[in-house]
């Protein structure tokens, strides 16, 4: 009997997810044994420590193209794409850790107290947000950063589960509208577990399939994968069947339609804070999940899975834009526009070649510095009840406080995809290679949802530049420096990538090129 | 009718290339910033700067007539008088690469000098005509971005860069023509120009996606030099597409609507951008792109169609209009109509469509400012009905007015003539019956030009007083409003035989605008064609006298068929709302009814739940999961249906 053999680790290439979870695990300790008052002081830094350290070890692996003790595999993409989820968690960390705005933070002391109950009264006026929130967010990116490297299925799989759980339980924190929030995680939590199982067994069916190759053993890793869809014996049924129920669980993730409908829900309900984290780095996640397995994995199935995967784009596109128009919310707005962004992106996914690869990934960077930015100007209008979403409070919100309103007034521009924004220049990077490759109906379609999408964003400038604030225009809150620097950091992310995005466009498309 | 259909692909005539900046030029780009940079101290600075911001806007856009005025003097010592400044990579990504740059040419020179020259005279008239107006600074803001759009528009040295002044001006546009967003037509109005613009983007969008297709590049010489190559389908989608924008944006048939409601923003506004300058944009556009257009003929016979139609149907139109700046409005439209006229004919006559707009730029500048003169000293009036026997009154705007209506008329020797007559003649040069029915659809846009404008500037200026009860002395506008009149007024005399005799040289340094094409015979000899345009609009002229002499009814009277389609914008609103407006407001409403069932519910379910107690909430929640698994469940059979479909070959 042979002896067992560990595969070789390279320590340094796993570095960002060590550091990420070991970050977690620290910070639970924290909570555990450090006294109240010091926890909130001691975790935010921590957190963003770590995210530092994290994109540090991501820079110094610049050059790394490995796969590593068989399942994570270091290469361009999963570089570009680390680094993105790590700058955009920091950006949103400094959300999360805010507590100028409102007395505690956005987060909820003890979520476990009955929502409404005196109890909960009392401890909404007083008490600080659970410190629980630095420990979830440091495990979900941690998830995240897994997610995008993951090399076979069922890794993919557990990291899909890391980073959601925490995700779920983040989104019942919400100090405000207890119950909407805690319906909104349960709902997410619900959902997503169903996910979660078409994933599974589409992974089962994929398996049997790869059972058909002759000279290697079965398995879920990408190269056996692809290696069957060249050549296994086995019927195609379990390769198509399989590959859609895979698709289905990431399209989920991703908030593409029919598989969108949690998104208004939670995005709404979720603390918005957790929100802008969701809208940023869920989608980096998610999105570089589905180009490693539908460039990776299925790549031999192309001319099968496009018009497929090209209709749910069209889709996703039109429900967004749709939808968008007759929001009467902006955090909903916001979620269809989200929806529809992941249409977009999607578009970019079925490109092919490396340049629909590097623009899927600029893109996804630029609108998670964007979407960051639209909802850290959302934590800042509010009133006596917390914060004021629906649009019609938002009428004449130029009048009272100019400065945010300008700032809103150019995010938005910039999701409208008006030029000299990032939101210009990403689109163009999605459907110019999509066009090259031949997906013209897509870029139309893209184009044309883009317009109608334009509607609604122009309308809420116009309510916030041309009304006259009525009694009920809640004021804007000083944010303080947390919320500042990271909307600062958004809006020059924004402007630059709108401007002269050449130098990130270049880094794209030099890490345009998975390992297999 | 064969012939004229087949795709006759003729290669361009030379090769375009452009000379890189040096020098004075090579500072070219501070056009477009000073503008920019006002605005941007205009909005930060909010009310600090109210007392003088409007003065730096007026400074703004002088300095920038100034650099402008330079720049064109320097060219003209240059060998290739285009000239090229590359500012940075904008987008180099593989295949992908878009060049941040600026042209200077002749074309965009004799552009920069209207928008800053005629911006100037309109700037200079808005500051004291917004003079009440607690949003003056703002409003001077959104004019000086709007300048910085329209110069960006027409200095781009490619397709993306005009697309981002296009997406400027529009803008600009939008916000302006709300800017009185406590008038509902005004907000109305607004958003019907964003809808129909949007329209007309979409289209210049795609068409840049097609170049990138197609030709890899957007850069206007690699373009123009590819554009040869192309199968003779794709250009004319190409150039379609490409008019589908123009017509958006230049309010041409279908995409006309817009213009007219426009009219309800502040009148240096309608003066500035609904008149002079951003509704040419798409003349601009298509005299930029005449490669593209010259080497289709089918393509420009779609444009010369457009053109003589949106020209006789603004004429017609604006017969039957009672409000100043609406008559004004559809005669600008039926103007512009002339000019795609002229870049659809090709040939020399781009040049002519060019100096026909400039010569419109100012003699409808002049108008619209005489038009809002008027309604300054009759409290806001807008109604010619309620008008008559001005001239004693407004002695300044009476006489400027009066050089316009001469110079739209196109009567010798004012400018009209020289810019108008030309093109009717142009049209007269093709062959067959089209020649016929484009020369006539011109000869007849000029007698009805000539009718209108003699009914506005009759009943607005003669005959007897019909003024509401409220206003007894109307009063002539001050200096700042007259002085800026004034030279438009000189302009609208005398520019027209200036420009018609030096811009057509000139420009004939413009790429593809010197490459003539095989010379038709006109079918009518010269001095028939100048006979009867002169003789066409001295009856109409007459025609209108004769009935106008004596005021008219204060009340809309009863009238015929043709009367009342023309009031009635000849039914084209009707049918925009029976094609677009209603088809999207049942989609709209069936998605809302969806959503109200299936997402939206939960808003209506929770706001009724907190009322009725959190175990009615309950109930709905769970229903509501349930129906978002079965939503999903749904989607993955189709998915998953749809995979399987595919790998059975069903769509092979």
């Amino acid at each position: 009997m042979n002896e067992f053999e560990l595969p070789p680790i390279d320590y340094a290439a796993l570095a960002p997810i060590l550091i990420m979870m070991g970050a977690a695990v620290v910070g639970v300790l924290v909570e555990a044994f450090v006294p109240r008052r010091l926890r909130h002081p001691i975790q935010l830094p921590l957190a963003l420590l770590a995210v530092l350290a994290a994109l540090t070890m991501v820079v110094f692996n610049a050059d790394k193209r490995l796969i590593t003790i068989g399942v994570i595999a270091i290469d361009g993409p999963t570089l570009f794409l680390q680094g993105g989820i790590l700058v955009l968690s920091a950006v949103a960390l400094l959300l999360i850790g805010e507590r100028a705005i409102e007395r505690g933070g956005a987060f909820v002391a003890q979520a476990a107290i009955t929502a409404d109950s005196p109890d909960d009264r009392r401890q909404a006026q007083r008490a600080g947000g659970a410190g629980e929130v630095y420990p979830l967010v440091t495990f979900a990116i941690g998830g995240m950063l897994i997610f995008v490297s993951a090399n076979d299925l069922l890794t993919m799989f557990i990291a899909l589960e890391v980073f959601s759980l925490p995700l779920y339980l983040l989104c019942a924190l919400a100090r405000r509208r207890r119950i909407l929030s805690q319906e909104a995680a349960m709902k997410y939590f619900l959902l997503g577990a169903y996910a979660s199982a078409f994933f599974l067994f589409g992974l089962a069916l994929l398996y049997g399939f790869t059972a058909g190759l002759g000279d290697r053993p079965a398995g879920v890793d990408f190269a056996t994968i692809h290696a069957a869809v060249a050549n296994s014996t086995q019927s195609p049924v379990l390769l198509f069947a399989g590959m859609a129920l895979v698709a289905i669980g990431l399209l989920f993730k991703a908030a593409a339609a029919p598989f969108h409908v949690w998104t208004p829900d939670v995005y709404q309900g979720a603390p918005t804070p957790v929100t802008g984290f969701m809208a940023a780095c869920t989608k980096v996640a998610a999105f570089g999940a589905l180009l490693r397995v539908f460039h990776v994995a299925f790549e031999g199935a192309r001319w099968d899975f496009t018009p497929v995967l090209g209709v749910v784009a069209v889709l996703t596109m039109l429900v967004g834009a749709v939808f968008a128009v007759t929001q009467t919310d902006i955090k909903r707005l916001l979620a269809y526009s989200s929806i529809a962004n992941a249409g977009y992106l999607l578009v970019g996914v079925l490109a092919p070649g490396a340049n629909g690869l590097s623009g899927t990934m600029f893109y996804l960077v630029a609108y998670g510095f964007a979407v960051l930015a639209a909802f850290a100007v959302v934590t800042l209008v509010r009133d006596a009840d917390g914060e004021a979403t629906h649009l019609s409070r938002w009428a004449g919100l130029g009048r009272r406080s100019p400065l945010y309103a300008a700032v809103f007034t150019f995010i938005l521009l910039a999701f409208a995809g008006i030029p000299l924004t990032s939101g210009f220049t990403s689109k163009f990077a999605v459907f110019g290679p999509a066009l090259e490759g031949g997906q013209v109906w897509l870029v139309i379609a893209g184009v044309l949802t883009s317009m109608v999408l334009a509607f609604p964003y122009l309308r809420v400038v116009v309510m916030m530049w041309l009304s006259e604030p009525g009694e009920s225009t809640p004021t804007v809150t000083v944010p303080g420096g947390l919320t500042s620097a990271a909307l600062v950091i958004g809006v020059i992310a924004t402007l630059v990538l709108g401007v002269a995005p050449g130098p990130l466009l270049d880094l794209a498309s030099g890490a345009a090129e998975f390992v297999r | 009718m064969d012939e004229i259909l087949t795709y006759a692909q003729a290669a361009p005539a030379e090769t375009v290339s452009y000379a890189t900046a040096d020098g004075l030029l090579s500072s070219v780009w501070l056009l477009v910033a000073i503008p920019l940079l006002s605005a941007a101290v205009l909005l930060l600075l909010g009310r600090r700067a109210d007392r003088w911001g409007h003065w730096l806007g007026v400074a703004a856009i002088g300095a920038a007539f100034v650099l402008g005025l330079s720049y064109f003097l320097g060219l003209r010592g240059l060998e290739n008088k285009s000239v090229e400044l590359s500012l940075w990579d904008f987008i180099a990504v593989g295949g992908l690469h878009v060049d941040f740059g600026l042209l200077f040419d002749p074309l965009a020179g004799v552009f920069v000098l209207l928008i800053t020259g005629v911006g100037l005279l309109i700037h200079l008239y808005a500051v004291e005509y917004m003079a009440h107006d607690p949003g003056r600074r703002r409003f001077f803001a959104y004019f000086n971005l709007f300048v910085a759009a329209m110069l960006l528009l027409v200095l781009g040295n490619n397709y993306v860069m005009l697309y981002f002044g296009w997406e400027g001006v529009g803008l600009a546009s939008y916000l302006l023509i709300s800017f009185w967003y406590t008038k509902p037509a005004a907000a109305t109005a607004g958003k019907k120009a964003f809808l129909m613009n949007r329209v007309g983007d979409a289209g210049l969008a795609i068409a840049i996606f097609i170049m990138f297709a197609t030709l890899g590049t957007t850069q206007y010489d690699e373009v123009f030099n590819g554009v040869g190559a192309l199968a003779g389908g794709t250009v004319l989608v190409l150039g379609l597409l490409l008019l589908l924008g123009a017509a958006g944006k230049s309010g041409q048939f279908p995409l006309q609507a817009w213009l007219p409601d426009a009219m309800e923003g502040p009148t240096p506004v309608s003066a500035l951008i609904h008149a002079a300058t951003m509704v040419t944009a798409g003349v601009y556009l298509i005299a930029r792109s005449n490669i593209i257009f010259s080497v289709n003929t089918t393509l420009q016979l779609v444009v010369v169609s457009v053109g003589a139609l949106t020209l006789v149907m603004g004429a017609i139109i604006g017969c039957a209009k009672d409000d100043i700046k609406r008559v004004l409005a559809w005669s600008t439209v039926s103007q512009i109509g002339y000019m795609f006229l002229g870049v659809g004919l090709g040939g020399a006559a781009y040049a002519l469509a060019i100096v026909h707009l400039l010569a419109h730029g100012f003699f409808k500048a002049n108008m619209f400012l005489g038009a809002g003169s008027v309604m300054h000293g009759m409290k806001d009036q807008v109604d010619i009905r309620r008008f008559g026997g001005l001239s004693k009154y407004m002695k300044i705007t009476w006489l400027t007015f009066g050089a316009g209506w001469l110079a739209i008329i196109g009567m010798f020797p004012f400018s009209g003539y020289f810019s108008k007559e030309p093109i009717i003649a142009a049209a007269f040069e093709r062959e067959g019956w089209t020649a016929w029915l484009f020369g006539g659809a011109a000869v007849l846009g000029a007698a009805l030009t000539a009718f209108y404008m003699t009914r506005l500037f009759m009943l607005t200026f003669h005959g007897p007083k019909r003024w509401t009860t409220d206003i007894e002395h109307p009063h002539e506008s001050p200096p700042l409003m007259t002085i800026p009149l004034i030279l438009l007024g000189i302009g609208s005399l005398g520019a027209g035989w200036l420009l018609a005799t030096s811009v057509p040289d000139w420009l004939t340094a413009t790429a593809g605008l010197s490459a003539g094409e095989a010379h038709h015979d006109a079918v009518l000899p010269h001095w028939a064609i100048v006979a009867l345009s002169l003789g066409v609009t001295v009856l109409g002229a007459l025609l209108g006298w004769f009935l106008f002499r004596g005021g008219t009814a204060i009340e809309p009277q009863p009238a015929g068929v043709l009367v009342t389609a023309a009031r009635k914008n000849l039914y084209t609103d009707t049918v925009n709302e029976a094609v677009f407006e209603k088809p999207g407001i049942f989609l709209t409403r069936a998605l809302v009814y969806l959503d109200n069932r299936g997402i939206d519910g939960l808003v209506n379910g929770l706001a009724a739940g907190v009322g009725g107690g959190s175990s009615r909430l309950r109930r709905m929640q769970t229903g509501f999961v349930r129906s978002y698994a079965t939503s999903i469940l749904t989607g993955a059979l189709l998915v998953v249906a749809a995979f399987l479909a595919v790998q059975a070959g069903w769509f092979a």
